[in-house]
């Protein structure tokens, strides 16, 4: 399964690089969501995934006593979603604004040629 | 000692302050400190006191100490430096006079005096590093000090990049020096030479030394900056240029002669380019009608006569080295302070034009004719004395005599007639009606050229004043060993006196004989086009011009390009790390089995990401985002992350709802790049993709440190109260971590909210 997950990372970076580089900031926006993913994801993988041990500590017990899933990656991530929610709203939200003010979305044609 | 050095620093600074009606009187008596300084490392030699090794705390507060050697090489130096430089405050006093500018030049001339004691006193080579770029910047300075010039400005630069440029690689070979000797004291390093030239690395370093030297010593082919540093006032190109800085790499040659010379590779580095640069500006020399070109070129000659001998390495090769020091310092500085004369008094510098000025200004040209004299090398001046311990030097070495003395002698006789073109033929001859109202400069004009030419004759009628123990430290610095030879005018008959008579007798038939035309002149300069000078312009241009071709692909406004072109290059470094150090060896048995379930989310993931990229409908492309998203929140429900699924699941579902929410108002996607970008992009980014892959599944094979995690496994519930895990992290262990994010997320929030309230007027629309 990691190396599946490991293939995954791969393709989401990709998609995600090549969704940047496109002139579209629709695209862009996308590019980025899946980039973060596809970090979120690496991360989670290298932190090592373990099958149904939550990180949660048993009703009974004060400490875990067995093995258990990392919290660490899972702190981390919890954090990077979050964050990029944050950035993507805001994204989406400029893009939204920039197309009404200057009516495209295409990169180049927002840059200004003053050189 | 450390008084002497930071003296003539403290005067620059003083110099700063605008004297104004004072102006006259502060430019005037300003010598008293080189003089000071003078006297004070006179009075040090005549009692005998060298070999002085020191070191002087600055302060306190300054963890930096300056070791000191005074040995004889470096007292030469001192004497020369502040003794022409008293002669030169002097004069340049009187030479600037009206100048609005004249006490900046002093301070300038000040700071470099400084810099270049510092120079030669400094026995740690970083210290004397730091000299050295200090004069290579108040040479600047002082080259570029008629500012309006664009001439000037240029030949400023031109000599600070060359000798700055230089200054850089000598550090490098300073450095590697260091390193390899583990003490950065010349003095260490002379019981060290054994080990230093048996290093592997010897040959980098000599380069290294020789090339910094060669700069600053304008050796071919770094000499054009000398030339050209012309544009500089007179009393600058006297001090600068012929008496003190050009030494200086000289200077550190000879200092470095007993560390890292002796070897084969040194003698013959230096002796072919010692060899080329004096018989290459000698030639130039004669080709030169302006005094102060002639000069010039005649400099860079004696610097590649000293170079030379420095390489030729014998005891009498490097007395003779000493004794040309400061032979061609005395007469040399003295023509330069003669022409600062002729062309203050007459405006022309062109020798085709001047004659008999000898009518007018009597001292001026006796001094003339004396350093002329000196500079042949006719008897009994000092000059002649240099030309026999040169000859004797190159006479008695081992491998090419003939050779090496043919090559001297030539150079000699061309630099005789350019000494007597600078020295005598302005003088020479009838006076023209046009310079009939020329008349004598004041006493501090000629006084100080006539003092020196006057030491040139005397020294050579009194040797001993020098003899001892001046030139035996000399000999003794450089070679290790002290010389018992003394220095006389006669040695009887013998090769070198033949010499010396070809030498004088064939210069002088040819000054007589050569026409001075400036025709000769202008059939060279066809052949400017291979000059090295045109050669290193043409670099800089081409520097210049790569400059702002590589500006305006990569500084090309177009943000994706940069992202492409960072990308490529990140990756490029990983995959060469990678391909050197994969190895590829995954454990299967410590990997998770795949399941039914599993197999087909990973499935939709792929599928769905596909969509993303490739679908042409905007509604397509959210919705599979979204699907991605929930595939990854599955992945995180299988493997023990509840609370990244819940989040995942929710912020997912929020983002596709915005999305879907101002699609409707976002244009269609239109086909707009081209498939060639197409394609390069899809290869980055494949590329890239794979490396995360490759890279992801080579750390997998190593085994993670848990420390922290069991730390928080062990303690959330002890410490914190909380069960969960994750948890417990985020709101107790790092709780001001999210109180941060929360902070980032209040002000994303604003930032939609003022967006969506924003009212642009039309007035303030970008076009």
């Amino acid at each position: 399964m990691e190396i599946l997950i490991a293939i995954c990372i791969g393709l989401l970076y990709a998609a995600g690089i090549f969704l940047i580089l496109r002139r579209s900031l629709v695209r862009l926006i996308l590019g980025l969501i899946l980039l973060g993913n596809g970090a979120n994801l690496l991360i989670f993988l290298l932190g090592r995934i373990t099958k149904g041990k939550p990180p949660i500590i048993p009703d009974s017990a004060q400490t875990i006593a067995d093995v258990y899933a990392d919290p660490i990656p899972q702190a981390l991530i919890l954090t990077a979603i979050v964050i990029s929610f944050g950035l993507q709203a805001f994204a989406i939200i400029l893009v939204k604004r920039a197309y009404r003010e200057v009516n495209t979305d295409d990169l180049d044609q927002m840059n200004t040629h003053e050189q | 000692m450390l008084l002497a050095v930071l003296l003539p620093f403290l005067l620059a600074i003083f110099l700063v302050i605008p004297f104004r009606k004072y102006e006259s009187l502060v430019a005037r008596t300003v010598w008293i400190v080189p003089a000071g300084i003078f006297s004070f490392f006179l009075q040090t030699y005549l009692s005998g006191n060298t070999g002085i090794t020191g070191k002087a705390s600055l302060s306190q507060i300054i963890p930096y100490s300056l070791q000191w050697n005074l040995d004889g090489l470096s007292l030469l130096f001192v004497l020369m430096i502040s003794g022409i430089g008293t002669l030169i405050f002097i004069y340049a006093a009187a030479y600037m006079k009206g100048h609005p500018y004249r006490i900046r030049l002093m301070g300038f001339l000040s700071l470099f005096m400084g810099a270049m004691l510092g120079l030669v006193l400094s026995d740690h080579v970083m210290n004397l590093f730091l000299f050295w770029e200090l004069t290579s910047i108040s040479s600047f300075f002082l080259i570029g000090f008629n500012n309006e010039e664009k001439a000037s400005r240029q030949s400023a630069l031109k000599a600070l990049i060359v000798t700055g440029g230089g200054g850089l690689i000598l550090f490098g070979g300073l450095m590697l020096l260091g390193q390899i000797a583990s003490t950065y004291s010349i003095n260490e390093m002379i019981a060290l030479r054994g080990n230093i030239v048996a290093d592997p690395f010897y040959p980098v370093i000599m380069v290294l030394i020789i090339l910094g030297a060669a700069t600053k010593s304008a050796q071919f082919p770094f000499h054009f900056w000398l030339p050209g540093a012309m544009k500089a006032p007179t009393p600058v190109s006297a001090y600068l240029h012929s008496a003190t800085m050009v030494k200086a790499g000289v200077y550190l040659l000879a200092r470095f002669t007993p560390v890292i010379g002796g070897t084969e590779l040194w003698q013959y580095t230096l002796i072919a380019l010692g060899g080329i640069t004096m018989l290459y500006a000698a030639f130039h020399a004669l080709l030169r009608t302006d005094l102060k070109g002639i000069l010039a070129y005649s400099t860079i000659s004696a610097l590649g006569m000293m170079v030379f001998l420095i390489g030729i390495g014998t005891e009498a090769s490097l007395l003779a080295v000493g004794m040309f020091i400061l032979v061609h310092a005395l007469y040399k500085a003295a023509l330069f302070l003669i022409t600062g004369i002729i062309d203050h008094e007459t405006g022309s510098r062109d020798i085709t034009k001047l004659r008999g000025l000898r009518k007018v200004m009597w001292p001026v040209a006796l001094a003339g004719v004396l350093a002329a004299i000196s500079n042949a090398g006719i008897p009994p001046s000092l000059g002649f004395m240099g030309k026999d311990l040169i000859y004797e030097s190159t006479l008695h070495h081992i491998f090419q005599p003939i050779w090496l003395t043919s090559a001297v002698v030539i150079t000699n006789i061309m630099l005789l007639i350019a000494g007597f073109n600078a020295g005598w033929r302005p003088f020479s001859g009838n006076l023209p009606s046009a310079f009939s109202k020329v008349h004598l400069p004041e006493k501090s004009m000629w006084v100080p050229p006539l003092l020196l030419a006057v030491l040139g004759l005397g020294f050579g009628i009194i040797p001993s004043v020098i003899e001892s123990p001046l030139m035996q430290d000399i000999v003794m610095s450089l070679h290790g060993v002290s010389w018992a030879g003394h220095l006389a005018l006669w040695h009887g008959f013998n090769t070198v006196l033949l010499l010396s008579g070809i030498t004088i007798v064939t210069g002088i038939a040819l000054y007589f004989a050569l026409p001075q035309s400036s025709k000769i002149a202008a059939k060279i300069t066809g052949l400017t086009a291979l000059s090295p000078e045109n050669i290193w312009t043409k670099i800089a241009l081409g520097f210049n011009f790569l400059a702002i071709k590589i500006t305006a692909v990569l500084q090309n406004g177009f943000l994706r390009l940069y992202i492409l072109i960072i990308l490529a290059f990140v990756g490029s470094l990983l995959a060469y790390k990678l391909a050197n150090q994969i190895y590829f060896t995954i454990d299967y048995s410590y990997l998770s089995p795949v399941t039914v379930y599993e197999a087909i989310i990973v499935g939709i993931l792929i599928v769905s990401i596909l969509f993303t990229v490739f679908s042409t409908s905007r509604l397509v492309a959210v919705a599979s985002m979204g699907v991605v998203g929930m595939a990854i929140c599955m992945i995180f429900v299988f493997y023990s992350a509840p609370d990244l699924a819940m989040t995942q699941f929710t912020i997912d579902t929020l983002t596709v709802v915005l999305f879907v929410l101002v699609l409707y108002r976002l244009p269609k996607f239109i086909k707009l790049t081209f498939a060639i970008r197409h394609i390069r992009d899809a290869v980055v980014s494949i590329g890239f993709g794979t490396l995360i892959a490759l890279l992801a599944m080579e750390v997998l094979d190593n085994q993670p440190d848990r420390t922290v995690s069991k730390f928080y496994g062990d303690n959330s519930y002890v410490l914190a109260k909380g069960k969960n895990i994750v948890n417990v992290i985020i709101v107790d262990f790092r709780g001001a971590d999210t109180l941060v994010e929360i902070i980032v997320l209040s002000i994303a929030a604003i930032g939609v909210f003022s967006l969506l309230k924003l009212r642009i007027r039309q007035s303030q629309k970008i076009e």
